[in-house]
């Protein structure tokens, strides 16, 4: 699937909702980081402990458990536009973010946005673009699903009032219609090859065939839904099948995610080039436990005979 | 209330911190100090700085001589931070500087932290439980420590830490010496492993070593440390079996648990092997140096 061996990042994810398998198969496709952005599970939370947890998790777990396969985890966190509309939950929720934006590897506040648009969405995506603004973190937005357009157009010009650069957001799930409306205003634009909403990898190949690579991201948000955790293999491959420049197939599904979220601080090339030293310092330098398991984690390693298991039962 | 000098763990640490970061890292971490023990902080300051921690310091590693290792144990005995990083360290002054005179109000802050804490918080706050005030109150996180999955969360709670020993139940502790083993980490790294020594910890240990010998495995010669003072006649014959072994250091241990032992038939056995039971007399065969040897082999 990735003959060039290219090194590849899928900036949208939801790995929570994935098996092992994924990160194995992820992991083999050339796959080396990942952001998985906190969202809704699939039905509403009713708990602000819900949410604790979950982000929890994001922070914790899953990056622990994404590591055991030579894969770098990062997330965004924030209240998604759905679970906004649970109004007294979501001020709770807001207190809690605070606890979370900070910890090591948060790339961004995301995904929030507007899902049905409803001034209760406004309310708390205005809330917490001040706290990005607040942090220094880039913006995570996810465009709705319905009256996609507007919504895409009414979300960047609510970060710039409140004083967010175009740079510093990334602009997710669009589509040929919102395409240009995004990279002219300077924003980053993410596409999500999503099998049967949003884009298909051969339309994803036209898109930049017609735009370029300059800001343009490919991601899967592979979730609990049907859903694909090789969506940017597959398209990478797709694209230079179909004459696209390796060095562009390298920027959308590599290096723009990277510049992207990398203006958090939190996410740098040397995290999955540097060999695997994950939190030597608890193995003990000053002795020889400190052994082997040095090999970088690019190429074809596989995830689980190469890597040290830091797993105690 | 206290188990340390909180002032002086703080000058100790903010000057291991200061040979390894930049003067604008330290000026973050002492402004964040004065933010967080005024009377104004606010429950999200502590939030905001414990998490961002090594945004500022960095995760250098820190470098301790000779004498600071003598200093930390001065400062708290076990206290040994020669494996933390600069941002575990700072994240251990911001933890000690919040208001703590009261108690449950300090444990539903650091549990709090606890409760949303990354890897590396939780490797920071449990490698820490050993300077905080109020330290009794801490048994149940600790045990809750003790069931990580997380390798360097265990780590961070049963090696180098001397809270464990000090404070733990009795039944906690043996979980985690068990665990120790099971998850084939060191047990000379224990802190105060001989001092916590009781009859149920050797009954399980011998069980577990049952364990592996019927399903063909090998058992870590380590085991055997906590089991010595215990020997009756039932142990006895693990012990027999032990010195039956090829390996080196599994007779060496054996030798070692007699010479634990006040049971008269221990030191019987231990007669048969006059060459192990002189070299132990000498000082040649120790635990500690055994444990070194099985991590070196590994």
């Amino acid at each position: 699937m990735n003959p060039h061996n290219l090194m590849l990042i899928d900036p949208h994810i939801h790995m929570t909702s994935r098996t092992t398998d994924d990160y194995q198969r992820m992991r083999e496709a050339g796959i080396v980081a990942i952001i998985e952005p906190a969202f809704w599970l699939g039905q509403p939370r009713t708990e602000v402990g819900s949410f604790k947890d979950y982000f929890s998790s994001l922070v914790g777990w899953e990056r622990f458990r994404a590591s055991q396969f030579g894969i770098k985890h990062y997330c965004t966190i924030g209240l998604n536009s759905k679970e906004a509309n649970n109004e007294a939950l979501a001020e709770q929720v807001m207190e809690l973010l605070p606890l979370f934006v900070c910890k090591e590897g948060v790339v961004g506040i995301g995904e929030i946005g507007y899902d049905d648009q409803t001034p209760a969405e406004d309310r708390f995506f205005r809330a917490q673009l001040d706290l990005a603004r607040e942090v220094g973190l880039p913006v995570q937005i996810h465009t709705p699903h319905r009256d996609k357009k507007a919504g895409t157009i009414t979300s960047m010009e609510v970060c710039l009032e409140h004083g967010i650069a175009p740079h510093m957001v990334i602009v997710d799930h669009n589509n040929e219609e919102t395409v240009r409306d995004v990279l002219d205003r300077g924003f980053w634009a993410a596409f999500t090859i999503y099998p049967n909403s949003k884009m298909g990898n051969e339309r994803m190949v036209e898109v930049v065939k017609q735009y370029g690579s300059e800001r343009i991201i490919v991601n899967s948000s592979a979730d609990w839904g049907v859903s694909d955790p090789l969506s940017v293999p597959k398209t990478a491959s797709l694209m230079l099948e179909k004459g696209i420049s390796i060095e562009d197939v390298r920027k959308v599904c590599y290096q723009n995610a990277l510049d992207a979220f990398g203006q958090s601080g939190q996410m740098s090339e040397s995290d999955w080039l540097t060999p695997a030293t994950v939190d030597q310092r608890e193995k003990f330098s000053d002795n020889s436990i400190l052994r082997g398991g040095q090999t970088p984690v690019v190429g074809e390693i596989k995830a689980n005979n190469v890597l040290e298991s830091n797993i105690v039962r | 209330m206290y188990q340390a000098d909180i002032n002086q763990a703080h000058s100790f640490l903010r000057d291991l911190i200061s040979r390894v970061i930049s003067t604008q890292g330290l000026e973050w971490l002492d402004q964040k100090v004065t933010l967080l023990s005024g009377e104004a902080a606010q429950a999200k300051d502590l939030y905001l700085s414990f998490s961002a921690a090594p945004r500022f310091v960095g995760k250098a590693k820190l470098e301790l001589t000779e004498q600071d290792l003598q200093k930390a144990e001065s400062i708290r005995a076990g206290f040994n931070p020669s494996n933390w990083t600069a941002a575990q360290a700072a994240r251990t002054i911001l933890i000690l500087s919040v208001q703590h005179q009261n108690p449950e109000v300090y444990l539903q802050t650091i549990e709090k932290l606890f409760n949303t804490a990354d890897m590396g918080e939780l490797v920071a706050l449990y490698a820490a439980l050993p300077l905080i005030p109020h330290p009794e109150q801490f048994k149940k996180r600790a045990a809750e420590g003790v069931r990580t999955n997380m390798g360097d969360v265990f780590e961070a709670v049963a090696l180098n830490n001397p809270y464990p020993a000090d404070h733990m139940e009795e039944d906690a502790w043996n979980q985690m010496v068990l665990k120790t083993l099971f998850v084939g980490k060191p047990i000379y790294r224990i802190y105060g492993i001989e001092k916590r020594v009781n009859p149920k910890l050797a009954r399980m240990l011998s069980d577990y070593a049952h364990e592996r010998w019927a399903a063909g495995r090998t058992v870590s010669p380590e085991l055997w440390r906590s089991v010595g003072p215990y020997l009756d006649d039932a142990l006895l014959q693990d012990i027999k079996k032990l010195f039956a072994q090829p390996n080196e250091l599994e007779r060496e241990a054996a030798a070692l648990a007699c010479t634990q032992s006040t049971f008269a038939p221990a030191q019987e056995l231990l007669n048969e092997y006059a060459t192990l039971k002189e070299r132990v007399s000498r000082g040649e065969i120790t635990w500690d140096l055994i444990g070194n040897r099985l991590l070196q082999m590994n």
